[in-house]
């Protein structure tokens, strides 16, 4: 598959292409390591001049302070509203987007009608608009029935937000299921329905889990919207409120790098769990038409 | 390959190629599944679209409830304030040439790093998660971190200078402020945010080419470059325009980065239509003008978008 160099010099030109790409990707991944270092560092090693690059002592300090429990220090940050904010809005919202996505991904794959692309073609187009764009009318609309500064509000905005991106996947999965099995269901005597529900949904299971993971982080990490719609902590999200930090007079580095990383925690799971079929979900439409 | 294309139908039109012919006739079965997943977008994204096209032809400004009033007159006052807003275009300018630069540096660069990774021999997998680990950030995050780092007093980037002797402790580099260097690190955090998705999308293409086409290519005698110019490229077109695709809806979360870097300042040096929106609409309650911002915005996104879904439909027919 990969091709290489024939010939003498093979073995030493593998050895630079491997050292290359090594450099390269520490570089890429070393701004990640420097913020979870600090998280745990204590704060006279973050703001001293030299700079100390390797940490001498490491501790919980900042998780301490943000939980409130150093009494020296007030606690300012409302983690915990934030935690059940996000995984309010994001596990509500992942649950409806993933089933309405598959639904539609599913439509897409299999069957022939009218409006197919122009259909498929609009709601990826759905996806295009600009949060900041969305998020002025849906505080006007939102404003009258209530839904402003609404965890119920901020959800239902992201099932619409991640149905697209879903419906996607969905269809790059269900494509790689060979046809033949649907005919075969057919032939004994399956509808439509049961055809999908009971052979081709069990079968397409790690797509899913994969089309729910990035549906959940969208929502996760989405600050656009929510800094609009959520006015104090009843509806705000972790982005919102790390943003807050930099509103600060002098900016609490290590609190902002110790919040990074309970924010980073589900994105940290879904990179060991979907490595492999994320890129055969995206990639497939490619090859087959 | 030959199995699964099965020959094309007289009834499919031109345009519609790209449907798979083999897809079922199902009457009206496929609608009842799609309906849910339409119906829901165009509550929570159409109509809201449509009622901020309606705002954007009154002067609503959010403090004065009474100001929410159409009439033909003053309907395109907005849009002509807004053509007649030197930020506006300063806006729309800084939006072009970042977004020219991030798409074009960003699918550069993952294409060299994706060429790199193919030809790795130890280690593929603990690379590739090397390789995630930008996507573990929240753009909010990426934003946050480059801040720091790009700090003039307690920044990473001029604390390294200072030590490698590059720079002096008196002539720190005001990284976020000056021109163009607020521009420049606001595309780099961009850049690194969109370099995981487009790398792996890219590096699956390269390792699904067939083998015996550059074993051919060899024994010819082709040069590594021409192998990638000329087989390479060509056949990853359909793996580029998803990866660009992808990369194009989400282009406007750049918008996190830029609104906690610099915010569009100092000065409106680094304003982008995005931070000018969140501007007009929210700090100054004008939400009518902001609403025609908007509309603005949301247009071009929405070109920009279908111009790559476009490439991407018209690449799949080729194969």
């Amino acid at each position: 598959m990969i091709t290489r160099s024939v010939g003498p010099n093979r073995g030493r030109n593998d050895l630079i292409w491997n050292a290359v790409a090594w450099v390269v990707l520490l570089l890429l991944a070393l701004p990640a390591f420097w913020i979870i270092m600090t998280a745990f560092r204590p704060n006279v090693e973050i703001n001293t001049f030299p700079p100390v690059w390797i940490p001498r002592r490491l501790t919980l300090e900042a998780y301490a302070n943000m939980f409130g429990l150093n009494p020296e220090v007030q606690q300012r940050v409302a983690v915990e509203a934030y935690l059940r904010n996000s995984l309010l809005a994001s596990g509500l919202s992942t649950v409806v987007a993933v089933s309405l996505g598959t639904l539609a991904g599913y439509a897409f794959a299999r069957f022939r009608f009218r409006f197919h692309t122009p259909l498929f073609l609009g709601i990826m187009l759905s996806r295009a608009v600009p949060g900041v764009a969305l998020s002025l009318p849906l505080f006007l609309l939102f404003n009258r029935v209530g839904l402003v500064n609404n965890v119920l509000g901020l959800a239902l905005v992201y099932v619409a937000v991640n149905i697209p991106f879903t419906a996607w996947l969905m269809d790059g999965f269900f494509r790689q299921i060979p046809k033949e099995l649907t005919e075969s269901a057919y032939i004994d005597g399956c509808g439509h329905w049961s055809a999908f529900w009971r052979i081709e949904l069990p079968l397409s299971l790690p797509g899913l889990a994969t089309a729910a993971i990035f549906a959940f982080l969208a929502a996760w990490n989405e600050f656009q919207i929510v800094s609009v719609l959520a006015r104090n902590n009843a509806a705000k999200t972790f982005p919102p409120g790390l943003f807050a930090f930099t509103e600060q007079f002098t900016v609490d580095w290590r609190g902002m790098a110790a919040m990074s990383v309970i924010m980073m925690a589900p994105a940290v799971i879904f990179v060991i769990l979907v490595q492999r079929n994320l890129v055969s979900g995206l990639t497939f439409g490619a090859v087959k038409g | 390959m030959a199995t699964d294309s099965n020959a094309p139908t007289d009834k499919a039109p031109a345009q519609t190629r790209f449907i798979e012919v083999s897809r079922i006739e199902a009457g009206f079965f496929p609608f009842a599944m799609i309906s849910p997943a339409v119906i829901l977008i165009l509550l929570v994204v159409g109509f809201p679209l449509l009622y901020s096209l309606y705002v954007s032809f009154t002067p609503y400004e959010l403090l004065k409830p009474n100001s929410l009033n159409f009439t033909t007159a003053r309907a395109l006052r907005n849009y002509q304030k807004l053509l007649n807003d030197e930020v506006f275009w300063r806006s729309l300018w800084n939006t072009i040439v970042f977004l020219a630069v991030t798409v074009n540096l960003s699918y550069a660069l993952s294409m060299a790093l994706s060429q790199l990774l193919a030809r790795v021999t130890a280690g593929q997998s603990l690379l590739r998660t090397l390789l995630m680990v930008p996507m573990m950030f929240a753009p909010i995050l990426v934003g946050m971190q480059f801040r720091w780092f790009f700090n003039a007093n307690v920044g990473l980037v001029n604390n390294f200078l200072i030590s490698v002797g590059l720079i002096q402790e008196q002539g720190q580099i005001a990284w976020l402020v000056d021109v163009p260097l607020g521009m420049i690190s606001i595309m780099i955090a961009s850049i690194w945010m969109n370099i995981p998705v487009l790398t792996i999308i890219l590096l699956a293409g390269t390792l699904s080419l067939p083998a015996e086409t550059f074993e051919a290519a060899e024994v010819d005698g082709a040069s590594g470059w021409q192998k990638f110019r000329f087989i390479t490229f060509p056949l990853l077109a359909p793996f580029s325009y998803i990866a660009l695709t992808i990369m194009s809806l989400d282009i406007a979360r750049a918008f996190d980065i830029v609104r906690i870097m610099t915010d569009g300042g100092p000065a409106r040096r680094t304003e982008m239509l995005w931070t000018y929106i969140t501007r007009l609409a929210i700090e100054d309650t004008k939400f009518g003008l902001g609403s025609a911002m908007s509309w603005i915005t949301v247009s071009l996104s929405v070109l920009f978008t279908l111009y790559f879904f476009r490439q991407l439909v018209k690449a799949r027919i080729v194969r």
